[in-house]
């Protein structure tokens, strides 16, 4: 009986092949996906069989949460700058270029106008807490939300309006804020949904 | 091995004295960094664009001409009520003298939808039958979107009216909305409720022996 002799054998793993794999996935995902917005509220969106995609620029979107609050964001930095600096004049509120800078790099605003300068102020930690309490007022005494649009509207002619809001948000707020787009005479807008097909809704 | 760089080849002797040298290059590391930077873009990211439903409002201006302003043909209206609780009802045509021709219905497929199927069933055919042109490359795409705008704006088919109450959802108004989508029904609007139709959920209610919203609102 010869002693079974073991081969000293190398523990080096060829990570190559791994790492072509990793690359090409990298890719994938590079190419494919869209950055996540940060969003002060969480919305589930209603399902529908709706097939069409949102246009990728030239966005407002409208966040309504089931409280009935209201955010609103827009894609273009120089919008939102020349928007703000327009609703500031029409209610008096007079920004610092260090304001209209955290202004412009927040994703998404939704502070009545006069807490905005104080909200611009804060730090963007607490700026979050902040936002998630506030929302713009839109109601027949004091329709900010209105204004927002109708200066967003004459900084950029060729935006879509797309409203977000949560499959429970009670019938009266998305009233609002539809009667407020009727008056703008901003008849036509897109309502995100979530991908749902007709054989799903059988089961 | 493909990261393996063997100098090989001199194994007969030609005396070269070159040290036999083994080039590998370790991807481990490589791979560490991939594997991180794919897990950050797949928790920071979103693959699939959010879907849209496209709407036009009708505007609230009052000063429209006559030519301007739509009627309905009341064989042709179909009137939708949203309520509270997910309650859908629906009349046809206008609302009879005692406001008592309202039916409840429901969101489901058998509800709402085998209702406005049966009412648009020549349109759903006409639009099945395109479908089927489309995938057997008979007609372009752009042909068949022009013959369903054709087929749904035709003379003949239903108009509906979507009403919702202030007790009612978005959910709900996208509920009907897709029913309208399915259902190829090219002419519908969302109005404001009127007293009327309070008046005849009201009625149903109480005929079914339930205690009418109105009444509900008092009562708390």
């Amino acid at each position: 009986m010869g002693r079974a002799t073991i081969k000293k054998k190398s523990t080096f793993i060829d990570m190559t092949a791994m790492s072509d794999v990793t690359v090409l996935l990298l890719t994938f995902f590079m190419l494919t996906s869209t950055f996540v917005k940060k969003e002060p509220v969480q919305v589930n969106t209603p399902g529908s069989v709706s097939e069409i995609k949102i246009p990728e620029k030239d966005i407002l979107s409208i966040l309504v949460d089931p409280k009935g609050k209201i955010f609103m964001s827009m894609d273009k930095q120089d919008d939102l700058e020349q928007t703000l600096l327009a609703m500031g004049e029409e209610y008096s509120v007079k920004f610092t270029p260090q304001e209209i800078k955290t202004f412009k790099t927040a994703s998404t605003f939704g502070v009545p106008m006069k807490s905005m300068k104080k909200y611009l102020g804060l730090e963007t930690a607490k700026q979050d807490e902040v936002l998630q309490t506030a929302g713009i007022p839109c109601d027949s005494i004091d329709n900010q939300f209105k204004a927002w649009v109708r200066h967003a509207r004459s900084v950029n002619p060729d935006f879509r309006i797309a409203i977000k809001a949560d499959a429970t948000t009670p019938y009266l707020v998305i009233k609002q804020v539809m009667n407020s787009l009727q008056d703008l005479k901003e008849n036509r807008y897109n309502l995100i949904t979530s991908l749902k097909t007709v054989s799903d809704e059988k089961k | 091995m493909s990261a393996e760089v063997q100098e090989s080849g001199n194994k007969k002797g030609k005396s070269s004295k070159q040290k036999k040298m083994n080039v590998r290059v370790d991807f481990t590391p490589m791979v560490d960094m991939n594997m991180l930077l794919i897990t950050f873009f797949m928790l920071c990211t979103s693959l699939s664009k959010p879907q849209t439903m496209e709407i036009s409002m009708p505007t609230n201006d009052k000063n429209l001409t006559e030519e301007q302003q739509s009627k309905v043909k009341a064989s042709e209206a179909i009137t939708l009520l949203l309520g509270r609780d997910n309650r859908v009802f629906y009349y046809l045509g206008i609302p009879d003298e005692k406001y008592e021709n309202l039916v409840e219905t429901s969101y489901k497929p058998d509800g709402l939808r085998a209702m406005l199927l049966k009412k648009n069933v020549d349109a759903v055919r006409k639009v099945e039958q395109l479908k089927i042109d489309k995938q057997n490359l008979k007609i372009t795409k752009e042909e068949f979107e022009k013959q369903v705008g054709e087929i749904k704006g035709a003379k003949g088919t239903p108009t509906v009216i979507i009403k919702a109450t202030d007790d009612a959802t978005y959910n709900n108004l996208i509920d009907a909305l897709d029913e309208m989508q399915i259902c190829n029904i090219g002419k519908y609007v969302i109005t404001g409720i009127e007293d009327g139709d309070k008046v005849m959920i009201g009625n149903l209610m109480k005929r079914n022996g339930e205690t009418p919203p109105a009444e509900a609102a008092e009562n708390k």
